[in-house]
């Protein structure tokens, strides 16, 4: 069968323990309002034998406890909820400024992304700060914030090798993605900058500074201002 | 109230708990014990709620040294427990005097072995849980494996002479079934990107657990499994024991510290009646593969859980 020829929404067992309720093919901000209707009518609802919520691009999978409620019941208590996401209010989005320190000391590899794009590291830069990004979800690895979309010119190949240990708070590019690095971690995307806001907060109930939804820009700041920032 | 003194922590020993639901969502996965049955089973015998905080040892266990007396248990894989000396059973309470050292060497089959204290370990919770989740260090004892002269301080009371209770022989052989490789697995939700060819494969293979495996995922090799095209699917949420193929073929299980989702597609899923078995898996270890349905997996699991429960009441 040819996933065009799928309807949508999609509703698997993805095992014995979680359904996956995919919305579309692709990435779209259609996509992206359905998962996080769903994901917040499922909060709201807080249905019993619910584990975790795994919203991505176009889906969400929902892991649960089979013995508080099998799964072809657990479907069938989803789907009916599905039904209801039109009704769901999805919050204002927030806009949320990111200060990024583009300099020197922090951006091992703006020369190569200016290189690899024909673009000055300036032209980088200024692209890189022009444009909204949407949060889509929050995934991977703690407070990891995928971001759409950034400026087509700016799409690099990742490192042919992952650095052993990237600092926490590196934005950076890969391939048509950009991030930001909440922890200090390996990684393979390419380095272009820092903010020294801290995106995982461990010790806060709500540990993360982005939600899904969010709206964020990134405001160049020098190397001055984001040592200010860090003495806060 | 007391305190355990480490004196050697062995290969890799953390602060485990059942895990941490819910925090998915914002990147976290629940990390929690490898062999969740051993866990349980080990709190059962000390008079603990299944979810106390216990001492994830793995391969080559720790040396410890009690500087209160409390009731202990060691379940899992026989790491050859020795207390002053003596030869200590394994699944069994035993109440240790202060001053006593508690001594674990390498595992005899298997990769892990739990030790539970009476009451659990004082642990700040992280989100709600005790358990170390080492890829970001976040959890457990400051995030990280225990070192030698870390103090854990112990929750229980001195509770004085116990009734020795004990899991016997035949339950453990029930669940853990060692003369048997199989793990039994159901379809992953991108089942359908494979041939039929390479599903034969993969269920008429035999896979080594490489040195590479780790609390994040066990890296299998072995045949490589072929797709229809090498695509990475638009990233999507994972699941603990899913059973993910990336281009090079070579199957990755998802363990307790998985990420949250990911682009490889996934074959199967290695069902929760079995995810105990998994932690238990060493490097070199061989496993299999087979599919069962959706209501084999679920009887298996409500059959596991009947099994734990009536030792619970028996123990």
């Amino acid at each position: 069968m040819l996933s065009s020829e799928l309807w949508y929404p999609r509703f698997q067992l993805a095992s014995d323990h979680s359904l996956l309720v995919t919305f579309g093919a692709g990435i779209s901000r259609q996509h992206h309002r359905d998962v996080l209707r769903l994901f917040l009518l499922l909060q709201q609802e807080a249905m019993q034998g619910i584990r975790n919520l795994h919203p991505a691009y176009s889906s969400l999978l929902i892991s649960f406890d089979p013995l508080i409620i099998p799964p072809r019941e657990f479907e069938a208590v989803i789907r009916s909820l599905v039904d209801r996401i039109d009704s769901v209010a999805t919050p204002e989005p927030r806009r949320m400024q990111i200060p990024v320190c583009y300099g020197p000391d922090f951006a091992p590899d703006l020369a190569d992304v200016a290189t690899h794009t024909k673009l000055s590291p300036d032209e980088v830069v200024r692209l890189h700060s022009s444009v909204e990004y949407l949060v889509y979800f929050i995934g991977f690895s703690p407070g990891f914030p995928y971001l759409g979309e950034m400026p087509a010119e700016l799409a690099t190949p990742r490192l042919p090798t992952p650095r052993i240990a990237v600092p926490a708070g590196s934005v950076a590019i890969g391939g048509h993605q950009t991030g930001i690095y909440p922890l200090a971690s390996p990684g393979g995307w390419r380095i272009i900058g820092r903010t020294p806001l801290r995106l995982f907060r461990p010790e806060d109930t709500s540990p993360t500074l982005l939600r899904m939804g969010d709206v964020v820009i990134f405001r160049p700041i020098s190397r001055q201002e984001f040592e200010e920032f860090t003495n806060i | 109230m007391g305190w355990m003194r480490v004196i050697s922590p062995g290969f890799l020993t953390t602060v485990q708990d059942l895990g941490r639901p819910g925090w998915t969502h914002v990147g976290v996965s629940p990390s929690g014990a490898a062999d969740t049955v051993a866990l349980r089973l080990g709190n059962q015998l000390v008079g603990n709620p299944p979810n106390s905080s216990a001492l994830e040892m793995t391969l080559l266990g720790g040396t410890f040294e009690f500087e209160s007396s409390t009731v202990i248990a060691l379940a899992g894989s026989d790491f050859e427990p020795m207390l002053d000396g003596m030869p200590l059973p394994m699944w069994q309470s035993r109440r240790v005097l202060r001053g006593q050292v508690l001594r674990c060497g390498m595992t005899k089959e298997g990769a892990r072995c739990y030790l539970c204290v009476h009451g659990g370990f004082i642990i700040e919770p992280f989100l709600g849980s005790a358990s170390t989740h080492l890829t970001t260090s976040l959890g457990g004892m400051k995030g990280r494996r225990l070192f030698a002269g870390d103090r854990l301080q112990l929750r229980g009371l001195d509770i004085g002479d116990v009734k020795q209770r004990r899991v016997d022989t035949t339950t453990v052989e029930y669940l853990y079934d060692k003369k048997n490789n199989v793990l039994r697995v159901t379809a992953g939700p991108q089942y359908d990107l494979f041939t039929d060819q390479a599903v034969d494969l993969f269920t008429n293979s035999t896979y080594v657990v490489s040195e590479d495996s780790n609390r994040m995922g066990l890296r299998l090799s072995g045949p490589p499994i072929k797709r229809h095209d090498t695509h990475d699917i638009v990233t999507e949420g994972v699941s603990l024991g899913a059973v993910q193929v990336p281009p090079h073929g070579e199957p990755i299980i998802l363990f307790v510290e998985h990420q949250t989702t990911g682009g490889y597609p996934k074959l199967a899923n290695v069902i929760s009646a079995e995810m105990h078995r998994v932690g238990q898996l060493r490097p070199r270890d061989e496993v299999r593969f087979r599919f069962v349905g959706m209501d084999e997996a679920l009887s298996l699991l409500s059959d596991l859980n009947d099994r734990l429960i009536k030792v619970g009441q028996t123990v």
